[in-house]
């Protein structure tokens, strides 16, 4: 009687930590390891984002302006180097393609980029753009490992050289074989070796990270000082209560 | 050190006694002062639990100033909404601050608030003669219900227009056809859109909070009028000295007036942490899927309420049959309504009552937040087999209650308040 119970248990629990690992799903992610702080990277993300997204992507509550305040640039390297479509300073990062346009050519219209590192996490942004692997199969020519059926191509693939899955057989519990992609395989070689193009990533979600709250910096900033305060507004209000409680019994 | 007193000096106080004098001829300014707050005594023995009353009314005052300047940035626009949240995000001056306060207020306040109740319910706060006071704190706590799920719409993104849709939707769980219209009556609309989005607005910025404030006008009235509990449960006005004041009570200013403003430091230490540092938290504040625009043709993976629904959330889907979890989501605030006629102990203070209502109030403290747990996982049959096991343990704290309360053993109660911790 015991022993059933107790078998009861720790099935309970496998069934608890099976169906939790199911949430957890998903293939494993590296960690973006970006620096918000680094103004460098964010320079470099900055003009990767223009060159290599913009085209399709918008960011549509940036403003050119912000960018140069927060990336430590001039009016002028910002309108020389990440302006391109003759807009002004003050504007946001639009862009000109035609969302129906969009629409027929992807099958979708790509999404506005400003919030994505907010709500997608900046190690799926990461993964993500290291995640296109060739699929024959695929109306593109690849697929992404992060977001099956993506209809975006591999548009880093001249940086990073093509990439193909390798499978492995797996056998389950219940005895049926099935196919398990357990990592790539280098098909060509691209222009950036794979540190630098880590680096380019990582870079270029670094930025996306400072464009989902260009304020983030300044607010742990402010946070610090705002604690100093209460802290010694605290051992005041202590102090006060202790004076008026002190003959209370 | 003595203080000289200039004739500038003593014209001017002679002439603000004046002003006090003209008024008091015309309204009840000292009156109130001295009724509600110099000469309103409390019990002397106040612990760590009551600190959260005076909280929850800072809060509500900061979600009512942020509301304020969130509402001059804001456009209610199915077609701007989101963006304007953005635009207070990045353009506006301190806007992001204003946003976080009042996003981390909505999470601050149920916790303040969960805590105040739970305090009613160990000490018995709730009980004869308070019975209205409880009833009255209830009716707040579902006006901010309806005010916190008015206002997660407002933001337009996706967690806010699913969730929306997920909520109203258990109206239509009602049969013979008054479901359906009353679903569509609603949301105003065939589904959520820019019409459910502008009603919704109305009713967060107008009509809630105004019952909300006359509720709170109400709750603090009642408590005045019957006077507070205290953690030994006991009556301090039956012991009263010469002059009719109770032996155990003290002014409410100036002792609890500096005890809470040192409460509030504390508070505001732990708020701040919250807003400068992880005013996300971790998705329970701000869901990471609502940084995508609303989409009425992309359902998110996995829809949940945000953390401080979630409890009466796992209730509703523990049970097969969607009528049914409605009702019983329902059934479970009712309960909370009639707890001052389900507890028959002659003792208020959990200090003094036996350990089957100790072990009771720990049973449905655990099951509601494992509750709240639950209520934020994806469904799986492990984890409904757990929620329906708490969701019995939720309602048999309440429902056998009339009897387990009867039967405990009681300890004697003091005559005069005691302290210890």
């Amino acid at each position: 009687m015991v022993k059933n119970r107790w078998v009861g248990a720790i099935a309970l629990g496998a069934l608890i930590l099976s169906s939790s690992s199911v949430a957890a799903g998903g293939p494993k992610m590296e960690a973006a390891n970006n620096v918000l702080g680094n103004v460098r990277s964010l320079q470099r993300g900055a003009r990767h984002f223009v060159n290599y997204c913009m085209g399709c992507h918008s960011a549509k509550y940036v403003r050119y302006n912000r960018l140069a305040d927060d990336l430590q640039l001039s009016e002028q390297q910002v309108t020389d180097n990440l302006m391109f479509v003759g807009t002004k300073l003050l504007d946001t990062m639009n862009i000109a393609m035609d969302p129906l346009d969009a629409g027929r050519w992807f099958g979708q219209v790509p999404p506005d980029l400003s919030l994505i590192a907010r709500a997608k996490g900046t190690d799926y942004v990461f993964n993500y753009l290291k995640g296109f692997y060739l699929d024959p199969e695929r109306r593109n020519g690849t697929d992404n490992l992060f977001l099956p059926g993506a209809s975006m191509p591999h548009v880093l693939w001249e940086l990073q050289g093509l990439q193909k899955p390798v499978y492995e057989a797996i056998i389950d519990v219940n005895g049926s074989v099935h196919k398990v992609m357990v990592g790539f395989e280098r098909v060509t070689e691209g222009l950036l070796n794979p540190e630098e193009f880590d680096q380019f990533v990582r870079d270029l979600t670094n930025f996306l990270e400072y464009i989902s709250e260009p304020v983030k910096l300044e607010r742990k900033k402010l946070g610090v000082r705002v604690l100093l305060f209460l802290l010694v507004f605290f051992l005041f209000s202590y102090l006060l209560k202790q004076e008026y409680w002190k003959d209370i019994k | 050190m003595k203080s000289e007193r200039t004739p500038a000096f003593e014209r001017v106080t002679d002439r603000m006694q004046a002003l006090l004098v003209w008024i008091d001829a015309r309204f009840p300014l000292s009156k109130m002062w001295r009724e509600h707050i110099s000469e309103y005594y409390a019990p002397k023995n106040f612990n760590f639990w009551y600190y959260f009353g005076s909280l929850a009314m800072l809060v509500l005052v900061l979600q009512i100033v942020t509301g304020i300047f969130l509402t001059m940035s804001y456009k209610p626009s199915a077609a701007e909404a989101f963006a304007s949240v953005e635009y207070i995000m990045r353009d506006v001056n301190w806007g992001w601050l204003i946003r976080y306060m009042h996003s981390t207020g909505a999470s601050a306040f149920f916790i303040v608030v969960y805590l105040h109740m739970f305090r009613a319910v160990l000490y018995g706060s709730y009980k004869k003669p308070r019975e209205l006071l409880w009833l009255f704190g209830m009716l707040i706590y579902v006006a901010l219900m309806a005010e916190a799920f008015f206002g997660y719409l407002l933001p337009w993104g996706q967690m806010s227009y699913w969730g929306a849709q997920v909520i109203v939707s258990l109206f239509g769980a009602i049969p013979f056809g008054i479901g359906e219209a009353l679903v569509e009556w609603v949301r105003g609309d065939y589904f959520i859109s820019d019409i459910t989005l502008n009603r919704f607005f109305a009713l967060h910025v107008i009509a809630v909070p105004f019952a909300l404030v006359f509720l709170v006008i109400a709750h603090i009235l009642a408590l005045h009028e019957v006077g507070s509990n205290n953690p030994d449960g006991i009556e301090i006005k039956e012991h009263k000295d010469a002059d009719g004041i109770p032996l155990d009570g003290i002014p409410f200013h100036p002792y609890y007036t500096v005890k809470d403003i040192m409460g509030v430091a504390v508070f505001l230490a732990l708020f701040s942490a919250v807003v400068f540092f992880a005013p996300e938290m971790g998705g329970y504040f701000l869901e990471h899927a609502n940084f995508e625009p609303a989409n009425s043709l992309k359902t998110p993976e996995h829809i949940a309420p945000v953390w401080y629904f979630t409890p009466f959330y796992a209730i509703l889907r523990a049970v097969p049959d969607k009528l049914l979890g409605v009702l019983l989501m329902g059934a479970a605030i009712v309960m909370l309504f009639i707890l001052p006629w389900l507890d028959r102990s002659p003792v208020r203070s959990i200090r003094y009552r036996g350990w089957i209502f100790k072990l009771a109030v720990t049973l449905f403290a655990v099951s509601f937040v494992a509750l709240g747990y639950l209520g934020m996982q994806p469904v799986s049959v492990a984890y409904t087999l757990a929620a329906r096991f708490f969701s019995t343990i939720y309602f048999l704290f309440f429902l056998l209650m009339p009897f387990y309360t009867r039967w405990d053993r009681t300890k004697p109660v003091p005559d005069r308040v005691t302290f210890h911790g």
